[in-house]
């Protein structure tokens, strides 16, 4: 039996017209505790040379006991609204990019929103390397479209507690820290379109080894992430460098008028194999914050952004490529002007 | 066409070469990636990457770990070429 609707023949209200968006402000939070490589190598029978030539990781950062996840996107989110002149209580939306927030619910954004004091939409994203991208993606077609006027994404991780200190492939890999962006309307294009997608089939190439319910079934012990190495490699490198190619073209612009290239930081080796296939001219700024931060997942292209601005190695209002890529597998990159 | 094992062996050695810097008459059948020409895995993955374009072949992620030596992938490549 079939029921009919009541006939409404009008239109529904879509909002404001469409808008621009853009970055207005940018931060990030470092943890205090530096990690240098010389206390990982015993664990792993390895060296600090082995690890700089795999990695072009010096140190990274491990958050202590006082630098939770709603601290570190707080900290993280300060200095962004500072730039970007609002208060937090004017923030109608935050989301929050991590795979490190040890509650299955709630989400964080909500304890960070309050934080600011405020009551905007507030949700958490899993996409893990590639959230702050995905975050960055949605927080430009909120403010494009009038859903709301000041948007936060922070990417944050604590890596270091998901990460097993003997495992060799990961272990010297991941650190800890926080990065954040406020999205603004904008009169003109700061936000290009976001290139994105993911590869499901591929889900094990980086992945909580255990689910939560075997943890708890079997009795194993705490999950850890596990990753192979090889096959992230050759999808990062030969898969992601056609994507950062699109993000370039759906802006509308070519490699030589980019001001930086702000790739995730995963690897050294891996941004390097990237420029190589991007044919990136040799001038470009390369963000290469690995080196001091290690990998920070969904943390490490703000926090990247936020130390080339601060040691002035990359133009405001010029032009960066950013492409995040990760655990899913997923992926998003696009081109966006520097705060 | 198919390519001979000479070949095939020539275009690993200038592969080889390119990546990681190994002298081209290093590259030996007999010759261990690992230990004999100090190649580590991610340079053993792009060194793949490249001779799949090539030599046309599909070498799956899980057979670069039975690469051993440089004779295993001339093995792998010829036998599996388009």
């Amino acid at each position: 039996m079939s029921v009919e609707s009541k006939g409404f023949a009008g239109s529904l209200s879509a909002g404001p017209p469409v808008r621009h968006s853009r970055i207005s402000g940018i931060g990030g939070y470092r943890p205090k505790r530096i990690v240098p490589n010389s206390e990982l190598v015993e664990a792993i029978d390895s060296s600090d040379e082995w690890i700089r030539e795999r990695s072009g990781i010096i140190e990274r950062r491990f958050a202590g006991p006082d630098e939770g996840v709603i601290d570190m996107s707080a900290w993280a989110a300060e200095p962004a609204l500072e730039m970007a002149g609002i208060s937090g209580d004017q923030l109608d939306a935050v989301i929050l990019g991590t795979v490190s927030w040890p509650y299955q619910t709630p989400a964080a954004a909500p304890l960070l929103a309050e934080r600011f004091g405020s009551k905007g939409a507030a949700f958490d994203i899993s996409a893990a390397c590639a959230g702050y991208c995905h975050g960055l993606a949605l927080a430009s077609d909120m403010v494009r479209t009038g859903q709301a006027e000041h948007v936060l994404i922070v990417g944050v991780e604590r890596l270091s507690d998901f990460t097993d200190p003997t495992d060799r492939g990961t272990a010297f890999i991941f650190g800890d820290g926080a990065g954040a962006a406020v999205v603004s309307a904008s009169d003109t294009v700061g936000i290009g379109p976001t290139v994105w997608g993911s590869d499901g089939a591929q889900w094990e190439a980086i992945s909580q080894r255990e689910s939560w319910i075997d943890v708890h079934q079997q009795g194993l012990g705490w999950p850890t992430i596990g990753m192979a190495g090889q096959t992230v490699f050759r999808w990062a490198v030969w898969g992601m460098a056609p994507v950062a190619q699109r993000a370039l073209e759906a802006a509308g612009i070519t490699a030589d008028q980019l001001d930086a290239f702000i790739p995730h930081q995963a690897n050294v080796r891996i941004i390097d194999a990237m420029i190589k296939q991007l044919k990136l001219p040799a001038d470009i700024p390369v963000a290469r914050d690995i080196a001091y931060t290690g990998n920070t997942s969904a943390a490490s292209i703000p926090l990247a952004m936020e130390r080339m601005i601060r040691h002035g190695e990359i133009p405001r209002g010029g032009l960066a490529l950013q492409i995040g890529f990760g655990a899913g597998l997923a992926y998003a990159a696009q081109v966006v002007v520097i705060p | 066409m198919a390519h001979s094992e000479q070949e095939i062996l020539d275009g690993l050695a200038e592969i080889v070469n390119l990546e990681a810097g190994n002298d081209v008459e290093d590259v030996q059948l007999d010759k261990s990636f690992t230990d004999d020409l100090d190649i580590d895995s991610l340079s053993m993955m792009t060194i793949v990457v490249e001779a799949e374009e090539k030599f046309g072949v599909k070498i799956p992620d899980d057979e670069v770990k039975n690469l051993k030596t440089v004779r295993d992938a001339v093995n792998f490549i010829q036998k599996n070429q388009g």
